[in-house]
């Protein structure tokens, strides 16, 4: 129960992307087709993963003093695993992706739950946490790129889903387009926050 | 020689302003542009640490990663730990020889090291196959466009504190379409530098 617990906790109620509004760099830069966006999402789910087990399982052994360069050095080898293991399977991934798969390491969800959860908890509750912080963020760059796709050229996962006579929408694929969808998403869910809340109130 | 690096900072302080338009660098762009005092405070310091990790990155990267075939595997544990230790140092630097300096942006330097525009030069330079020279024109490029957003950001949210948004859009979300609203502006300098 309280894995579980753990685990919608990142999905919802702590979204990285829409509630916490963390580590977004990556959201907005890579979100140009719905494809950049799960790539990016797994890539991070991975590095976060990994590290959490990792730092959960040597939070007796570190000094509390040099937590932090440890737990960069533990976040940095993962990113480097992830680097080099899309720069050979997906190389033309890689290429858009860009600098955004090796600045992983500088990507505040990381360090944040290493900080706040993982080196304070067992190995399967950092383990349910941070799969459920990495699959938060990917549902959320995941939505983030459908809908720049969508409007910018068209097509979703590469495939044309609009009319005929659809003009793109060409800014929402351009960086400011990257950041009024984050507005308006970011808007809405708390929006349906709200709601909920007082719902809930009501009863 | 001089209209390369005239390009090379004008292209990364307008035309791919670093926070509006390369999106690195978002958390402080959020975080610390509530006031214009504080944002100019962090873009100094950030400009400061960008600079120097240009020089410490062009010179690890070409005369020890390079030279030993370190690069693919250890450039980003090797980057990052230059990064942060440097910055340790910076303060230590800045405390000792000015505490009026200090006190006006010594606080905002730990928060430089997890600050992704700092990586990002880095890992740009050996990219691009900058030499020295280039590399201090990105890093001073790319802390002056830093601490230029953060500026413009601070002056429109002082003002945005009294305007009626809806409620659902207080707080990050009426700050990104703004910020979206900006990068559509900073748009109009596309040509204004040939990229290469």
């Amino acid at each position: 129960m309280q894995l579980f617990k753990d685990f919608i906790n990142g999905i919802w109620n702590e979204n990285p992307i829409f509630k916490m509004v963390i580590g977004i760099c990556s959201a907005l830069a890579v979100t140009t087709a719905a494809n950049n966006g799960i790539a990016m999402g797994l890539a991070l789910t991975f590095v976060l993963t990994c590290s959490s087990i990792l730092i959960s399982l040597l939070r007796n052994v570190i000094p509390a003093k040099v937590r932090i360069p440890c737990y960069i050095i533990v976040v940095a080898t993962f990113t480097t695993v992830v680097d080099l293991f899309m720069k050979a399977y997906f190389p033309s991934l890689y290429e858009v992706l860009g600098i955004f798969i090796p600045l992983i390491v500088v990507n505040c969800t990381v360090l944040a739950r290493a900080e706040s959860f993982a080196s304070k908890v067992g190995l399967a509750r950092a383990t349910a946490d941070a799969l459920g912080m990495g699959l938060g963020f990917t549902w959320a760059i995941t939505l983030i790129s459908m809908i720049r796709e969508l409007l910018g050229a068209g097509t979703l996962f590469g495939y044309r889903v609009m009319w005929d006579g659809f003009t793109p929408w060409v800014s929402a694929i351009l960086p400011p387009g990257a950041f009024i969808v984050m507005g308006i998403l970011v808007g809405l869910i708390n929006m349906i926050n709200r709601k909920t809340a007082k719902d809930t109130h009501s009863h | 020689m001089a209209k390369e690096l005239f390009f090379i900072i004008v292209g990364s302080i307008f035309v791919n302003n670093f926070v509006l338009s390369r999106f690195l660098g978002q958390c402080p762009f959020l975080g610390v542009s509530s006031k214009t005092e504080t944002a100019v405070g962090m873009g100094m310091a950030t400009t400061f640490v960008l600079t120097m990790t240009a020089v410490a990155a062009y010179f690890l990267q070409n005369y020890i990663l390079a030279p030993f075939g370190l690069e693919p595997f250890l450039q980003i544990v090797s980057f990052i730990l230059v990064i942060a230790s440097l910055v340790q140092l910076v303060e230590m630097v800045i405390l000792k020889i000015s505490p009026t300096l200090y006190n006006a942006f010594g606080i905002f330097l730990p928060l430089v090291t997890t600050n992704c525009i700092v990586m990002g030069v880095a890992l740009l330079i050996p990219m691009n196959n900058y030499n020295l020279i280039k590399s201090i024109a990105l890093g001073l490029g790319a802390g002056i466009g830093f601490t230029l957003a953060l500026a413009l950001m601070s002056g429109i949210r002082e003002d945005l504190e009294f305007a009626d948004v809806p409620e659902a859009l207080r707080g990050p979300a009426i700050v990104f379409i703004t910020a979206g609203l900006l990068s559509m502006i900073f748009m109009g300098f596309t040509g204004l530098v040939p990229l290469g």
